[in-house]
């Protein structure tokens, strides 16, 4: 397993996001409330730039309990979008959120001291 | 640059490079290898409207020209076009539409050819088919004299101007004024002949089109004459009375762009113009697959019940539906035994044709005719070229594709 710098923790703000290439693959990293998540550059989808599109909130359609619909919403759930067909997936799994069999490789964060860093 | 996203959030994202955004197609062209089959993408598109400038001068009437052109001048007010609501971009999600300005071309050479090459080299396309965006519409016009002088305006430049840029990669089924029969021949006199004219695109978003109505057989023989193609191009109508009942975009897309085919297809079947023009090759476009396999099972039913309602046919509708061409895009890929039925159905290895549909959103990379594990060599190079190859006399780019083509018996000559 290889250890690719990222950059440092201090550089990255809330909603940022970077590309890293290690041989053959690309590694999108996010980070989004504190944390650091890293998935597959490949849409699983057409093979699209998954990580590199728009982060948007999930939308919910919320029901009455007599089962009339409020509408379309924006929920505090973020995903991130291919910008080739939109396909979107959760940014905490990489799971496709309409089926989440679906589900981009993820990495793993390790964080020294202000040092960021994928491991593929 | 910034997107707009959630509750007015804006996100940050790289400004457009189409050669960028399609790397990782390019990538699939190096791994397959795809610079050694010919690969023709039979319904790609460009904006027209952002060339209206050029295109609208060319219209003869002059009175229609002064129309749209002052409804186009600053302060102007007036539109050129119908437009039917719809989310394309799905709210930015979908980056190329709300990011398409930002992106940098050459100046000194048509902006449209310069786009259309870096989609085509990242995909390893060799050569695709313009056709417009908006005038997808042009049908929906109250005035069929506008709809002609539309389709005369933009079949003008794009034989005048468009294609003279393109070096020869792009080619067009021009579109006919399908409103007006007499003018639909007309332009089939005046740019049949012209370079890089396949064929003739009727747009099917209309409220009522009856393709077999006499005034069009003349329209038809004479294309069938130059041995030209009629493709049939659907698209969506959400303010459709139809349409009217869905209230999600996904709902009026999924089903407006099968609709439109599933109609006219039926009509053209039932009322035997197969039989009428037995040589004139007709291609379905951009209403993706599955609604062939029940239009064929639904007409084969009512044909044995209702001979007396289409005595032209002389076999199943379905035997003549397998001899028409489908464009392949946008391929519902969800359930592989269903698509790979379907290809059976329509005889997909002699009359599938590769297409993109790019930029839309909904594009399909020739990897998703390659990669179906169902197919055999033949079939994958016959769908992405070599049945197009045949149909459009488009020659070989390098000595291996003219081989494959030999391979796979489709070479016509260069």
């Amino acid at each position: 397993m290889a250890e690719q710098f990222v950059g440092k923790a201090s550089e990255f703000k809330d909603g940022d996001r970077q590309i890293v290439r290690i041989g053959e693959q690309e590694i999108g990293i996010f980070k989004h409330e504190g944390e650091f998540y890293a998935y597959s550059n490949f849409c699983l989808h057409q093979g699209g730039p998954a990580c590199e599109g728009l982060t948007i909130a999930r939308v919910e359609e919320r029901l009455r309990d007599d089962k009339t619909s409020m509408g379309l919403h924006f929920t505090n759930d973020m995903n991130f979008v291919c910008p080739w067909h939109g396909y979107e997936y959760d940014m905490k799994t990489g799971e496709h959120v309409s089926n989440r069999k679906i589900k981009l490789r993820k990495y793993n964060i390790v964080q020294k001291g202000n040092d960021v860093y994928v491991i593929a | 640059m910034d997107l707009i996203s959630d509750r007015g959030r804006r996100v940050q994202v790289e400004e457009l490079n189409t050669t960028k955004l399609l790397a990782h197609a390019a990538k699939q062209s190096r791994d397959n290898k795809f610079d050694e089959v010919l690969i023709v993408d039979v319904d790609a598109h460009h904006y027209e409207n952002e060339n209206f400038g050029e295109i609208l001068p060319f219209m003869e009437n002059e009175v229609m020209k002064q129309l749209v052109m002052a409804a186009r001048s600053k302060g102007g007010r007036g539109s050129v076009l119908p437009s039917t609501p719809g989310f394309q971009d799905m709210g930015g999600r979908v980056t190329r539409y709300p990011l398409r300005a930002s992106e940098k071309t050459n100046p000194d050479r048509l902006r449209d050819a310069q786009l259309g090459e870096r989609w085509m080299d990242a995909m390893g396309v060799d050569y695709s088919c313009l056709f417009p965006t908006g005038m997808l519409n042009v049908g929906l016009h109250p005035q069929k004299e506008m709809e002609f002088e539309l389709c005369w305006a933009y079949n003008r430049w794009v034989t005048e101007v468009a294609l003279p840029q393109t070096n020869g990669r792009m080619f067009t089924q021009l579109c006919l004024p399908f409103s007006d029969p007499e003018g639909s021949l007309r332009c089939v006199e005046t740019f049949g002949h012209r370079p890089g004219v396949g064929g003739w695109m009727v747009t099917t978003v209309r409220p009522k089109m009856p393709v077999y109505d006499n005034a069009y057989m003349k329209v038809y023989r004479a294309i069938e004459e130059r041995g030209q193609t009629l493709a049939f191009h659907s698209g969506p109508s959400w303010g459709d009375h139809t349409f009217q009942s869905c209230n999600r975009f996904i709902s009026a897309h999924a089903l407006g762009f099968s609709w439109y085919n599933i109609l006219h297809c039926t009509n053209w079947v039932v009322n035997g113009m197969n039989e009428r023009f037995p040589k004139l090759p007709v291609i379905w476009i951009e209403a993706g697959l599955a609604w062939i396999p029940f239009v064929m099972q639904r007409i084969d039913h009512e044909f044995m019940l209702r001979p007396s309602e289409c005595p032209l046919l002389k076999r199943k509708p379905s035997e003549y539906m397998r001899e028409m061409y489908y464009s392949s895009q946008p391929m519902e890929i969800q359930d592989m035994d269903a698509l790979e039925c379907t290809f059976r159905m329509i005889d997909a290895e002699n009359t599938l044709l590769y297409a993109s549909d790019y930029p839309h959103w909904d594009f399909d990379l020739p990897s998703t005719i390659w990669d179906l594990p169902f197919l055999t060599d033949r079939a994958r190079h016959n769908i992405l070229g070599g049945t197009a190859h045949k149909l459009f006399k488009l020659p070989p780019r390098n000595e291996a594709q003219k081989q494959n083509l030999i391979k796979y018996g489709n070479y016509i000559g260069n």
